[in-house]
């Protein structure tokens, strides 16, 4: 249920953001969703991909400082009231987000993909699964995307 | 007494079993009288020496109406004018030699940052003196015939490296005299060769044993770390020690008077014995010049006593420290000085403000518990002024929030505040994209002139 995705911290200057893009590029590692958050001085850079220990370890020999957080991937319906249906089951048992970004490139035209972080993961997906709302699993999601 | 996380009972068995007394240090345990009947011979021969080969040496006598047979006592040692670095770059390269160059065997340099560098030499009784009193400062540190000992001090004109060197050799001591650099080769055969003993710069030390940790390698047959050339503090001995199984050890010199060698600490760390039969030091104001008394703080002043090629005469050292005669534990007679924390020309001054780069690494150590990488930038912006520090994000601090470095960058702010008084940027950035020292840390980079 829950997907693992690194964060790196970068600097905010030209040029940071090609570093850990070329170093996944060269070993053949394909960005399945990225966000970055950034503030004047620094960003950090959030990724999924389908083997995060190959890339956390790719990043980490050039030198990334890295981290995982679990996160949890929804499917929801492409059409309006699609993330709000969500939200509301997330506000009304007072589940908090952290962030949350979308998948690049949706599973079909019906349905889109969004990545959450929630102060408490385990209660947020008890409180969602309660509602019918059932986090993907990554292997169903690779599978999906063929990654 | 300083000995984090060590209780005395530890030290003194480990002092018992490190071979206490090497025939060489019997110097260290001379009876104070004793001790300054021998200074004052040397002295007198070591001016005698200066005046009768060094012509500006000559002239400042002539200049002040008088000769060495004016000085009668070592406290007449007062009567006589100061050296400065300065003088040795204007000599620039041989002017202070008091050897022809048959009798000299050896010559060091400076790096020299700024300007020429500055340039040393050794008659081989000069090398012998060298070698004897580094062999001093090892057997005080613990280190005995048997030892492996990994130099990772620069070779070459650095007197770091060839001092540690055969002072390790003549102690019978085994030495890889691998230099500095080339990390993850020093982490292999450190491991490999069962290495107990290291010698590098303490800000290097870190960068091993940070690298070690990345490679997943652990270094615990080193027992003893010999560190000096450049300031460092409290904080990262406990670094040092609390990340590896060694006990660090202050060694403090400067190529001007020998090379490393000049002091050393002892296991009780309570400040560095000064081996003050071959160095005499005193401790003046820096601003007035005047002599103060034991235990005030000031700048360190040495005068070399049995140095051939170039007698030093109160040569100014910059370093900041003060003087102790009070009896160590360990026995010694010759005087103590506390461990340089601090330089008098590393001090900058912002915005009128006097800063040490140590008072910037106690607010940084405040925040995070363990110092980061880190590096002073001074600027100037519309004529005033700007303090910026940027700090290395680490592993232990790093998060995924952004509102959590945000806060590491505000409580880092807030702590320099506090501690140097006035207001510091602090930029977060990326491992590794400080320059790490192999040599002397580059702590302070002063970009307020280029403007």
């Amino acid at each position: 249920m829950k997907l693992h995705q690194l964060s790196l911290f970068l600097e905010n200057r030209p040029g940071t953001l090609q570093q850990p893009c070329d170093a996944l590029a060269a070993a053949g590692i394909n960005l399945l969703a990225l966000t970055l958050a950034d503030t004047a001085e620094f960003g950090i850079l959030r990724l999924v991909v389908k083997d995060w220990n190959l890339a956390k370890s790719v990043l980490e020999d050039a030198g990334f400082l890295v981290t995982v957080t679990e996160v949890v991937a929804l499917e929801v319906a492409h059409e309006p009231r699609g993330l709000t249906r969500v939200l509301d089951v997330l506000n009304q048992s007072k589940q908090t987000i952290e962030y949350m970004y979308a998948f690049g490139g949706g599973l079909n035209i019906e349905s889109a993909v969004l990545v959450f972080r929630f102060e408490n993961i385990d209660q947020a997906i008890a409180a969602l699964a309660a509602k019918g709302i059932i986090a993907i699993a990554p292997a169903e999601l690779f599978d999906r995307l063929n990654a | 007494m300083n000995i984090s996380g060590v209780s005395s009972r530890n030290v003194a068995t480990e002092f018992d079993s490190a071979g206490a007394f090497h025939s060489e240090s019997s110097p260290d345990y001379l009876p104070r009288p004793q001790l300054q009947d021998l200074q004052f011979r040397r002295l007198r021969h070591s001016i005698q020496r200066a005046y009768d080969h060094v012509a500006i040496f000559r002239q400042r006598l002539n200049d002040r109406g008088i000769t060495p047979d004016d000085i009668r006592s070592l406290e007449d040692i007062t009567k006589l004018p100061f050296t400065v670095k300065n003088d040795l770059r204007d000599s620039y390269p041989f002017g202070l030699f008091a050897s022809p160059m048959k009798e000299i065997v050896r010559l060091h340099a400076s790096s020299g940052t700024t300007g020429k560098p500055i340039v040393v030499a050794y008659t081989q009784q000069d090398l012998d003196v060298w070698t004897s009193v580094i062999v001093r400062s090892f057997a005080a540190c613990g280190v005995h015939s048997g030892d492996i000992v990994q130099n990772a001090y620069g070779y070459g004109l650095f007197t770091g490296g060839l001092g540690a060197h055969y002072g390790a050799e003549s102690l019978g001591a085994t030495v890889i005299p691998i230099s500095g650099g080339n990390t993850d080769r020093q982490i292999m055969l450190a491991r490999d060769f069962g290495v107990t003993v290291i010698c590098c710069t303490p800000s290097y030390m870190v960068h091993l044993l940070e690298r070690a940790k990345e490679l997943n390698i652990r270094l615990d047959s080193i027992r003893v770390g010999v560190f000096g050339a450049e300031p460092w503090t409290q904080a990262i001995r406990d670094h040092i020690q609390s990340n590896s199984r060694m006990r660090a050890f202050d060694i403090y010199g400067l190529s001007e008077i020998i090379g490393p060698g000049v002091a050393i600490e002892c296991p009780f760390h309570d400040g560095l014995h000064l081996f003050e039969d071959h160095f005499y030091p005193e401790i003046i104001d820096p601003q007035s010049g005047q002599v103060l008394p034991d235990g005030a703080e000031g700048e360190l002043v040495l005068t070399t006593l049995s140095k051939q090629a170039m007698p030093m005469i109160r040569y100014r050292t910059r370093d900041i420290t003060s003087l102790t005669t009070d009896s160590c534990r360990c026995g010694r007679t010759i005087r103590r000085m506390r461990r340089i924390g601090r330089r008098s020309d590393d001090m900058f001054i912002i915005r009128g403000v006097n800063v040490y780069p140590s008072q910037i690494e106690a607010a940084l150590l405040a925040v995070e518990g363990t110092l980061p990488h880190y590096q002073i930038v001074l600027t100037r912006s519309k004529g005033l002024d700007q303090l910026e520090v940027k700090v290395e994000v680490t592993a232990d601090v790093f998060s995924d929030r952004v509102s959590a470095l945000e806060g590491l960058q505000r409580r880092l702010e807030q702590s320099l505040a506090h501690t140097v008084g006035i207001h510091a940027r602090v930029h977060l950035v990326q491992p590794h994209s400080i320059q790490r020292s192999e040599g002397k840390a580059k702590r302070l980079i002063d970009q307020r002139n280029e403007s």
